[in-house]
C-alpha cells in the first residue's frame, strides 16, 4: 500500500462522511458547514491527480464565494426546521433503495470494465496552471467568453431578482442630483440700483406710510 | 498501486449519496441545492480522474466551465429562494404549488 494509496482512502473516507452528514443533520447551518468539509476533502483528492489550479479554485471560489452564500441565505431565512424534517423517515427507504442499487451497479461496472494504471507523474517544474491558461485563452477562447457572459448574466439576475424598492425610505435619484444644474436652483433678478441717501430721504414718508397700512391689516 | 476505478469508485459513492439526499430532503430546498452542488462535485471528479488518467488537459477545462455554470446556478437558485421565502415565508417545496403543477 503506497502512501498515495493512504492519503486516497483518508480523504475519500473524510469526504463520504461529510456528504452523508450533510444529509442527514438536522440544522441546514450544519448541512452547509459539512458540505464545506466535503469540498475541502474533495480539493485534497484533486491535487493527488495533479489538477493543482482547480483544485485552489475549487477552495476559493467554492468554499470562499459559493458556501458563504449559502450560509448567508441560511442564516438570513427564519426558517422552521421542525416542519421541514416532517417526511425524513417516510423518504428513507426509497432513497436507500435507490442509493444503493445506483452505487452497486455503478461500483460493478466501473470496477469490471474499467482497467487503467495510473501515468508517470509531471516532473517537478510541470506547471498546471501554465499550461491550463495555455489552452484556455488559445483552443478555448470562446467558450471562456461565454463562461463571462454567463457569469454577468448570473450578476444581473441575482440582484434584479432581490432588489426591491421601499417606499418609506428617504431616498434621492443619483441621476437627478447630477442632473441638477445652476439655472434651475438661481435666479437672477434685474432691479434698478438706488443710492442710499436718496433711498433715506425716499424710506421716511413711505415708513409712515407702510406703518398705516400694517395698522389698517391689524383692524 | 492507484487506478482509475479508486477515484471513479469514489465519485460513484458521493453521487449515489446526493441522490439519496435529494430522495431524503424533499422538503427543504436549501438542502437540495447543496445536494445538487455534492452531484456536481462527483461529475467533477470522474472529469479530472479521466483528464490525468488520458493525460488530456481537456477534462480539466471542462470542470473549469461546469465550476462556472455551477456558480451562477448557485447564485441565481438563492436569490430565487430569498424572493420565494420573502414572497411566500416557507422554503417547502409542498407550499410551492401556485401553477398546480
Amino acid at each position: 500500500m503506497t502512501f498515495e494509496l493512504i492519503l486516497f482512502y483518508i480523504f475519500g473516507a473524510i469526504l463520504l462522511g461529510a456528504a452523508l452528514a450533510m444529509i442527514s443533520v438536522r440544522n441546514p447551518v450544519h448541512a452547509a458547514l459539512f458540505l464545506v468539509l466535503a469540498f475541502f476533502t474533495a480539493a485534497a483528492i484533486w491535487l493527488l491527480l495533479e489538477a493543482e489550479f482547480l483544485a485552489i479554485v475549487l477552495v476559493l471560489v467554492y468554499v470562499g464565494a459559493v458556501m458563504v452564500l449559502f450560509l448567508f441565505v441560511v442564516m438570513m431565512l427564519d426558517i422552521n426546521i421542525a416542519r421541514l424534517r416532517e417526511g425524513f423517515a417516510e423518504f428513507l427507504p426509497a432513497g436507500l433503495v435507490v442509493a444503493a442499487a445506483m452505487a452497486t451497479v455503478l461500483t460493478l461496472v466501473i470496477t469490471r470494465f474499467i482497467t487503467m494504471e495510473a501515468p508517470e507523474r509531471a516532473a517537478a517544474d510541470y506547471s498546471n496552471t501554465a499550461e491550463l491558461g495555455a489552452i484556455l485563452y488559445t483552443e478555448y477562447v470562446y467558450p471562456f467568453e461565454i463562461a463571462a457572459v454567463i457569469l454577468l448574466v448570473a450578476i444581473i439576475a441575482a440582484i434584479s431578482l432581490t432588489m426591491r424598492r421601499r417606499p418609506d425610505t428617504k431616498y434621492v435619484d443619483p441621476a437627478t442630483q447630477v442632473k441638477a444644474r445652476r439655472e434651475g436652483r438661481v435666479r437672477l433678478v434685474s432691479m434698478e440700483s438706488v443710492s442710499r441717501d436718496a433711498q433715506k430721504n425716499k424710506s421716511r414718508p413711505s415708513k409712515s406710510r407702510q406703518d398705516e397700512s400694517s395698522q389698517d391689516k391689524n383692524k | 498501486m492507484i487506478t482509475l476505478s479508486h477515484y471513479l469508485v469514489l465519485a460513484a459513492l458521493l453521487f449515489s449519496i446526493s441522490v439519496a439526499g435529494i430522495f431524503l430532503n424533499r422538503k427543504n430546498v436549501i438542502v437540495l441545492l447543496m445536494c445538487i452542488e455534492l452531484m456536481l462535485l462527483a461529475v467533477n471528479i470522474n472529469f479530472i480522474a479521466f483528464s490525468f488518467f488520458l493525460q488530456d488537459l481537456a477534462g480539466q477545462v471542462f470542470v473549469f466551465f461546469i465550476l462556472t455554470v455551477a456558480a451562477a446556478e448557485a447564485a441565481i437558485g438563492l436569490a430565487i429562494l430569498v424572493l420565494l421565502f420573502r414572497n411566500r415565508s416557507t422554503i417547502d417545496v409542498q407550499d410551492l404549488d401556485a401553477m398546480k403543477g
